[in-house]
């Protein structure tokens, strides 16, 4: 079946070939059944490459071991779960994922604007087709995921242990499908300029798109922060490495546009501006997919792969030029229906909203990017740390939290002093009274982390000021309960309160941000069984080792061969708490040399957290437990030098036993962290502000079906 | 296995063809049983012209209007603008509405 798989790639590259050349003729000579054809042709990639996942799904979820990637990346052992998401673990995998899934939102996207924006909408069908042309090209010379090895491996390799968490295996989906649906508002932006329609048309076409790619990419970013946090050792969600900011720059674009374009559409005013926005998110959507995969990264989130990078650099080349000459070429059409009425405007505050996250961007952009240039061009390794992050973006991340709270409370075109004075009060009240709050709890340093939860509190205060002064003006309008007044507003107004509720998610993760990091209690030092530690106001003692060997005991499925760990008792003021049970699993690995004994423990250790969370604070523990002491050493020397392979585990038992018997000194990390909880409540919030903003209208869904009625029965009618 | 291959391979290739070919099959139909009316239309959807270009642009306008009507209002009954102010600007937005509307009238209409 790798031979049907490999022939559905070939044919997708015909289908956008083809697509490719009828579209842009269509789009040409206005014969409509051309650009038809080519929007078909989308439709057609989209059956075909599903076939081709399906088809390399089989493979892994089978243990079909004659595929490579299966191989390589899964095992009998690796539960169903995670062998059907193995298949996003490998370059090749993740390469025919991005380009499935560019295929289903790009199908979605020409299939809702099948009967507008014909002429924009062949040039978007063509240039989604490049795209994916580009990735299936990619696939069928460089990294084929359905190439094979005869006689296929009786077992494989199995998953990366570091993988085997679930918000780490939907991460990708998530991801991707933020990248390509990234990619919808590009294509149709080149589109309206290639077509010359830069009206408000295309704007209310890809506004969903932009949206949907907004959140996907925020549940993506989150989910690998979650991760991080919750499987990696080291206690942080986020480390600005390369390829988490690499994700973050066009989430950071992509907000700056969704706010702008509502200008452009009430006042047709920064054409410019949103149509550069769309094109450089899309444009940074793909800078992401090739930092991980083109081999200048040496990341825990990298695939390697150094064939890819050339090809990558030539399509953003392309695209970075092609922006540039289309929107130079077309600047004349791109001019302002009017002007800002009022710097107090809601107007005004958007715009001071986007030039704040399009410098976050750039410091990001020239943070992650610099160094790699230099390193590319110079030879020597460079770096830039969290510090040179931190310093920057903090400042402008409390600037976005205040001008999320003045948006709402600030009107269209303009609004005088004295209604903003009257505005304010509740907002800035609210700030205050939690600036008491704060020095009456004693919660005195950190001045950024303090004016951060100010910030908070004026957020919280303005948002709540507009539901509470939208409602009562629903009641007096329609006479209704508290309640069903409240449903009544947001339904009606679903792109504004769905904003609002939005901006207090944004305010309640910058809180968690704030309070995790500025008030963080951390401690890393060897214990040995009996011996306790006091971190912020908790004792962790160290009760007693523990022990297991796999597959018996393996429970979380972790995979691992040997998992040695610690009971954790934590007590606060002489009262138990929690009793926690980190762990560290040790991996076979394919290492010869490491003898029959030290191969089956000898791969990447994995730490296995322990944390008790709850909405005040997470303690966080971790451990490492030393097994290269000379007793320990010995076993698996012995074992190494007597033992048959068959017979290896053995001496592995008897190293779990010996640990249990004289258990060495294990080092510990220990975090306790304020309101970390918050952080995931704060996206879980933003999660359900985005739907209720991109939730359609009711009235808007039965005009759609009453309309098609209408049309099918005219339709009807007519060839009678 | 490699004939199934191949013929799985041609399925879905015919499948495809048939996907992506039939606005074009269609087109020609259309051609021999009206010749005179040329290549240029196509059944199930109209022809693309500059007036349908104008209506779908004025739609779109008259939509964002009626939305910038409703968002003084909201804005006034929220107590962002004052009386003077909110009576202002929903005159002048009635009065673009009322031009889009007006617009929208010249326009040719075509089978919605």
């Amino acid at each position: 079946m790798a031979g049907f798989g490999f022939a559905c790639l070939v044919l997708a590259l015909v289908v956008c070939a083809y697509g490719i050349g009828v579209s842009l003729y269509g789009a040409r000579s206005g014969r409509v059944e051309f650009s038809e054809s080519g929007r078909r042709s989308v439709y057609a990639l989209a059956l075909v490459l599903t076939v081709a996942m399906v088809v390399l799904e089989l493979a892994f979820v089978g243990n079909d071991f004659a595929f490579n990637t299966v191989a390589d990346t899964s095992s009998r052992t690796t539960p169903l779960f995670y062998r059907a998401a193995a298949v996003w673990s490998s370059q090749e995998g993740s390469l025919l994922l991005w380009a499935w899934l560019m295929s289903l939102w790009s199908s979605l996207a020409l299939f809702l604007t099948r009967r507008r924006l014909r002429d924009v909408a062949a040039y978007a069908t063509a240039i989604l087709l490049g795209f994916g042309a580009f990735f299936v090209g990619l696939m069928v010379f460089y990294a084929n995921p359905f190439a094979t090895t005869h006689p296929a491996p009786a077992e494989g390799v199995g998953l990366d242990p570091l993988l085997r968490f679930p918000a780490m295996m939907i991460h990708p989906p998530m991801l991707y499908s933020g990248y390509t649906l990234c990619i919808v508002p590009l294509a149709f932006g080149m589109g309206a300029l290639l077509a010359r329609r830069v009206d408000a048309d295309w704007i209310k076409v890809i506004r969903r798109f932009a949206f949907a790619a907004w959140l996907f990419l925020g549940a993506g970013i989150m989910l690998g922060a979650l991760w991080s946090y919750s499987e990696l050792g080291w206690g942080g969600y986020w480390g600005w490495d390369a390829v988490e900011n690499a994700a973050l720059l066009p989430w950071l674009t992509g907000t700056a546009f969704l706010h702008s374009l509502m200008i452009q559409e009430k006042r047709g005013m920064l054409k410019v501006w949103n149509v550069s926005l769309a094109l450089a998110t899309g444009t940074l959507a793909v800078m992401g997919t090739f930092l991980v995969r083109s081999g200048i990264l040496d990341s825990i989130h990298a695939f390697g792969g150094h064939t890819l990078g050339v090809p990558f650099v030539i399509l953003i080349a392309l695209l970075i030029a092609g922006s540039i000459y289309l929107v130079a070429s077309r600047r004349s059409m791109l001019r302002s229906e009017h002007r800002l009425d009022s710097w107090l405007s809601r107007e005004a505050a958007f715009l001071a909203n986007n030039l704040v996250l399009v410098a976050l961007a750039f410091v990001i952009l020239w943070g992650t990017y610099f160094p790699l240039i230099s390193e590319a061009i110079g030879g020597q390794e460079a770096s830039v740390g969290p510090p040179w992050f931190d310093r920057y973006t903090v400042p402008l991340a409390l600037i976005l939290v205040l001008l999320s709270g003045v948006g709402p409370v600030i009107a269209w075109r303009r609004a005088t002093l004295a209604n903003a004075r009257r505005n304010f009060m509740i907002p800035i009240g609210c700030a205050l009274a939690t600036l008491i709050g704060l020095e009456a709890g004693g919660v005195t340093a950190h001045p950024l982390a303090i004016v951060m939860f100010c910030l908070a509190g004026f957020v919280v205060g303005s948002v709540g000021q507009e539901f509470y002064r939208g409602t009562r003006a629903r009641i007096a309008i329609a006479h209704e309960p508290p309640p069903l007044a409240l449903l009544a507003l947001v339904r009606r107004n679903r792109r504004r309160y769905g904003g609002y509720i939005v901006h207090i998610g944004i305010a309640v993760m910058f809180v968690g941000v704030a309070a995790s990091s500025s008030f963080q209690h951390a401690s890393e030092l060897g214990l040995n069984p009996g011996q306790s530690t006091r971190i912020g106001s908790y004792e962790i003692r160290y009760v007693r080792p523990t022990a297991s060997i796999t597959p018996a005991e393996d429970r979380a499925h972790t995979g691992s061969t040997l998992s040695l760990g610690a009971v954790l008792d934590v007590t606060q003021n002489g009262h138990h708490v929690a009793t926690l049970d980190p762990s560290e699993g040790f991996y076979a690995s394919e290492e010869a040399s490491q003898g029959t004994v030290g191969s089956l423990i000898g791969g990447q250790p994995v730490s296995h957290i322990a944390m008790n969370l709850n909405l005040a604070r997470n303690v966080w523990t971790a451990v490492q437990p030393d097994i290269e002491t000379p007793d320990l050493k010995r076993i698996i020397t012995d074992g190494n030098n007597t033992l048959p392979p068959q017979d290896a585990i053995i001496a592995v038992a008897y190293l779990a036993r010996a640990y249990l018997k004289h258990p060495p000194q294990a080092q510990f990390n220990f975090l306790v962290s304020p309101l970390v909880l918050w952080l995931w409540i704060g996206a879980i919030v933003i999660i359900g502000g985005s739907i209720t903003a991109l939730w359609p209208a009711p009235s808007r869904i039965r005009q759609r079906v009453l309309a098609g009625a209408r049309a099918r029965t005219r339709r009807g009618l007519a060839r009678a | 296995m490699t004939f199934l291959i191949v013929i799985l391979t041609l399925v879905l290739l015919g499948l495809v063809a048939l996907v992506v070919g039939a606005p074009l099959r269609s087109a020609r139909r259309a051609r021999d049983v009206e010749p005179q009316e040329g290549a240029r239309s196509q059944p199930g959807g109209e022809p693309a012209s500059p007036s349908a270009y104008t209506r779908d642009e004025l739609e779109v306008a008259r939509e964002a209007k009626y939305r910038e009507i409703r968002d003084a209002e909201l804005d006034y009954r929220t107590g962002k603008l004052s009386r003077e102010d909110y009576e202002a600007i929903d005159a002048d937005l009635r009065a673009e509405a009322l031009e889009i509307l007006n617009r929208l009238e010249g326009v040719t209409p075509t089978e919605p």
